[in-house]
């Protein structure tokens, strides 16, 4: 069997995956870099608005505690507080030290990187390119990752020689010695060869798992492997709860269903209507919200104009709000005809304008729908986007409980708490990126022996079993039934009855995934690489499930009918999933989230807080304010 | 609303191959990648074909459509007769791996021949600034998804294995010229790009340009101006240094 030895082996070439090995190497540790897809085609290629970090270039009121407020605001308090604030103070240097490596971002007229506004974000914000801001990221990391391996080329007459990537390569097994990581199994796409990492440390950066529902802007590889790699290895995972589906995603054609239609539609004066024409959002303004949106349709049209003397359109609620509206309408038979409501812009704005505003939805609708957003509405419904939970880590080191093992990116879990502001996502991946590579790579220096690897034969059998039998289930078909059972019972609006009747599905899903037979080869076989991603995908919608039903309350991702209510109590309730010693199912424990530092929750009013937090932790900031 | 049509896809790995026909339903508003997903689900299990965002922002599902090099994804079944026969090929510069996957592994040896980005060692970051027409140059060669497609259409290499190791390639050679065009890198590329990487070959024929998904006018905007940069270099060594002396006091 191909076996490697590495000091750091991070698994995902996303921003996340590549910032860490980029560290990792600087720190001198030899560093592999693991990827499903080929080098520079990670889901991270697909972010279009931007990177959040408060240089304050467009408005110099802008700082950290700002950023800090908004996020801990936008994920309802339920973040991990310590990870927003290393997340709002060094965004910045993260974004700028892009720019060093050759990033070329759109500039103010005083030549800085511009911002943009976003949902959420109380000053422009967003350093961006165009709508390709992902694109630009990930290939300045590429591009960093050449840069070094041709100075160790230089040096060592190898470019390979401390940094090198095994893309097209899928990990489906962490390794242990005792307790602690000693490397990672996996194969070749290419060639169904099995390969072997040895290595004391290992970096999740695997991403996300919307390909466990039907209708989601994520891509293939989106299945959840370093969730279940994770909790196979005896991670613990948190908030799993908490799903982000984003209000517009292109309905219609059934092809590009679940396709993100931007944020900026909106935000440039596209509004929403139902079937009967109304712009039904002023029905969906929740009170919390009743002071700061406007209540009639002349004050909202206003508000482009003149934001000082009106309120926002109801159309720029939080996604969670536009999402839940967009499907109460349809539910209630007001929806389009395929399925969801109009988006519509052709009535707002001259057509010049919509091309020079929007010009890749523009193009979009027209390539892939016929529909020319500049004559006629879009149809738009929910499209499951992000997972806010994940690997709970240590927030400065990446660290999870598993000694050796460490995550970034949108497989750990704590940072965005229970929903994630946009743009907070690839800011996220540089900053945490960045300390797991680091985290790792002190690791690494502080072991006195290097583990030994254990467990090839097993993870061996596993991975060759769908290969092995012949006239079993067709993977296909199993992962649609679970795509539609998380869709319809654990999707935007969730019920007990539906979220256990989705449990029991999941059961007999598993049973059935364990039948999976791949016809074919080893060479390059999707059937085959299906049904081991089953596994993953089984196992974290079982924990999406399972914390999903537990967690009595509606709060950002997670939306109870039958509690439709936000709970101080729950606020405080952080829902630890982990998988039985023998990985065959999940467990979910409540554990206490840690109450902020006294200097952090002194930066809000005591007023917002009483919306949140409970009388014992309204004390606990009366004296933090009376000691500052 | 849906119909039967008739597909004839590449199969083979190992060096060795043959099209095979298939009958496979096509829906409305359907893209070549759906309905090469709909025989994977349904006839072909194996049939292996590379693909990430479906909406054209990857550039991983280039494959040659009735001989054209084209995105599976954004290449629509509207724009085809229902009664057409259509054929699904691999790129053909690069060597086959299995059905619809091939072995770009070329272009990365290629980027990783090219020097990277070089700034003066004195700018920190968070220091630079540039104004927005300064940088929009770059900004366009920096929309490419590295699809690869200019690659395999370039006739330089396409059918011709042997200018290979000499010519790094249009997505490459613009590679260059963005780098020569940002503001703040102090590398002399002129020179390199003509003999190591082997501009001379390109006589602008402009394939590369009509294949690009992202409207990239790489032979106008690129390739043409980084070999009059060529020529000006050559004839007078004081238009390249004037031109870097100038960029360094923005
Ligand atoms: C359409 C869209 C638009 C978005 N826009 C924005 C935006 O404007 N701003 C923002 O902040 N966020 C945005 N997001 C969210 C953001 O893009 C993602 O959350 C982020 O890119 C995730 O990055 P990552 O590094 O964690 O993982 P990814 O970039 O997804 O990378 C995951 C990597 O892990 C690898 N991998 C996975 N499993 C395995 C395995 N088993 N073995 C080996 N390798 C594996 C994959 O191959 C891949 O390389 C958007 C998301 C979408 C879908
Ligand atoms: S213009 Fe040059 S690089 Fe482009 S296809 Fe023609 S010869 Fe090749
Ligand atoms: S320049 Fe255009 S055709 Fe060439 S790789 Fe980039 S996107 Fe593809
Ligand atoms: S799948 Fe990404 S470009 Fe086609």
């Amino acid at each position: 069997m191909e076996r490697h030895e590495y000091d750091v082996v991070v698994i995902g070439a996303g921003g996340a995956g590549l910032r860490a090995a980029i560290e990792a190497r600087q720190q001198g540790k030899r560093t592999a870099i693991v990827c499903k897809s080929l080098f520079g085609k990670a889901h991270t290629v697909m972010a279009e608005g931007g990177a959040a970090a408060a240089m304050g270039n467009v408005n110099s009121s802008d700082n950290w505690m700002v950023h800090f407020r908004d996020t801990m605001r936008g994920g309802k308090f339920l973040n991990n507080w310590r990870m927003a604030e290393l997340h709002a103070k060094e965004a910045p240097d993260r974004v700028w030290e892009l720019e060093a490596w050759g990033a070329l971002f759109d500039r103010t007229k005083d030549g800085k990187i511009s911002q943009r506004n976003f949902g959420g974000h109380e000053y422009p914000r967003l350093a961006h390119v165009g709508d390709r801001t992902g694109l630009e990221l990930i290939r300045t990391l590429q591009q960093r990752v050449v840069a070094l391996q041709q100075e160790d080329e230089k040096l060592h007459g190898d470019p390979e020689a401390y940094i090198k990537v095994f893309a097209e390569c899928t990990v489906t097994r962490l390794l242990k010695d005792g307790d602690a990581i000693s490397g990672a199994f996996g194969y070749w796409r290419e060639t169904g060869d099995f390969i072997v990492f040895d290595a004391p440390a290992v970096v999740l950066a695997t991403g996300g798992i919307g390909k466990s529902y039907v209708v989601t802007s994520n891509s293939w590889e989106y299945t959840g492997d370093g969730h279940a790699l994770a909790l196979l290895a005896g991670a613990r995972l948190i908030n799993m709860e908490f799903i982000q589906f984003h209000p517009t995603g292109m309905v219609w054609p059934p092809s590009v269903r679940g396709i993100l239609v931007t944020e900026s539609v909106r935000g440039d004066g596209g509004v929403l209507r139902n079937s009967e024409g109304r712009r039904f959002m002023f029905d969906y303004i929740p009170d919390v919200f009743k002071d700061k949106y406007a209540t009639t349709e002349e004050e909202a049209d206003r508000w482009y104009d003149d934001q000082a003397n009106n309120r926002r359109p109801p159309e720029l609620l939080p996604r969670d709000e536009v999402a839940r509206a967009i499907n109460a309408e349809v539910k209630a038979g007001r929806g389009s005809p395929q399925g969801g409501v109009f988006l519509d812009v052709s009535t707002r704005l001259p057509a010049a304008e919509i091309t020079r505003r929007l010009p890749s939805m523009h193009h979009q609708f027209k390539e892939l729908a016929d529909v020319d957003i500049t004559k006629e509405p879009m149809q738009v419904g929910p499209t499951c986007h992000y997972v806010m939970g994940g690997v709970e880590v240590d927030a400065d080191t990446g660290a999870a409980s598993v000694p050796g093992l460490f995550a970034a990116g949108e497989v750990s879990g704590g940072m965005h708490g229970s929903n994630r502001l946009g743009g907070n996502s690839l800011s996220d991946l540089l900053v945490f990126g960045r300390r797991a590579g680091a985290g790792a790579a002190a690791y690494v220096d502080g072991l006195a022996k290097r583990p030994a690897v254990t467990g090839l034969d097993e993870a061996q059998t596993e991975a060759l079993a769908p290969l092995e039998r012949s006239g079993g289930e067709n993977p296909y078909e199993v992962h649609h039934e679970l795509q539609r059972t998380m869709n319809d019972l654990v999707g935007i609006i969730r019920k007990s009855e539906e979220i256990s009747e989705a449990l029991q599905v999941i059961e007999k899903l598993k049973e059935r995934a364990k039948n999976t037979a791949s016809s074919g080869s080893r060479i390059y076989n999707p059937g085959w690489h299906l049904a081991i991603d089953l596994r993953n995908m089984l196992l974290v919608s079982e924990c999406v499930a399972k914390a999903a039903l537990l967690r009595e309350e509606s709060r950002g991702g997670h939306t109870r009918d039958d509690y439709p209510g936000m709970s101080a109590e729950w606020r405080r309730r952080l829902l630890v999933c982990s998988a039985k010693p023998d990985g065959t199912s999940i467990t979910v424990e409540e554990d206490v989230q840690p109450s902020m530092r006294g200097d952090l929750i002194s930066l809000f009013e005591r007023s917002e807080l009483e919306k949140y937090l409970t009388e014992e932790e309204l004390a606990e900031y009366d004296a933090a304010v009376k000691e500052s | 609303m849906g119909y039967k049509a008739k597909f004839r896809v590449w199969r083979g790995e190992g060096g060795e191959g043959r099209l095979e026909d298939f009958t496979v339903e096509v829906n409305e508003g359907e893209v070549v990648l759906d309905v090469i997903h709909r025989l994977q689900a349904t006839q072909a299990p194996d049939l292996a074909v590379r693909w990430n965002c479906k909406a054209g922002k990857c550039g991983s599902c280039s494959m040659e459509i009735n001989g054209k090099p084209r995105l599976g994804c954004m290449t629509r079944m509207s724009t085809f007769e229902e009664s057409e026969t259509i054929t699904v090929t691999p790129l053909r510069t690069f060597p086959v791996i299995k059905d619809l996957v091939t072995d770009v592994s070329f272009n990365y040896q290629k980027a990783r021949e090219i020097p990277s980005f070089t700034p003066p060692a004195d700018v920190k970051p968070g220091e630079y600034r540039m104004q927005q027409v300064d940088v929009e140059r770059s900004q366009e060669f920096r929309k490419c998804i590295e699809c690869f497609m200019c690659q395999n259409v370039c006739h330089v290499i396409r059918d011709h294995e042997e200018n290979k190791p000499n010519f790094a390639g249009p997505r490459y050679l613009m590679r260059i010229a963005e780098l020569d065009m940002h503001p703040y890198d102090v590398a002399d590329r002129k020179e390199s790009a003509q003999e190591e990487h082997g501009l001379g070959y390109c006589n602008i024929t402009k394939c590369c340009t009509e294949v690009c998904p992202e409207h990239i006018k790489i032979t106008d905007n690129a390739l043409i101006p980084m070999k009059e940069r060529v020529v000006d270099r050559k004839y007078d060594p004081l238009v390249w240094l004037g031109s870097k002396i100038f960029k360094r006091q923005r």
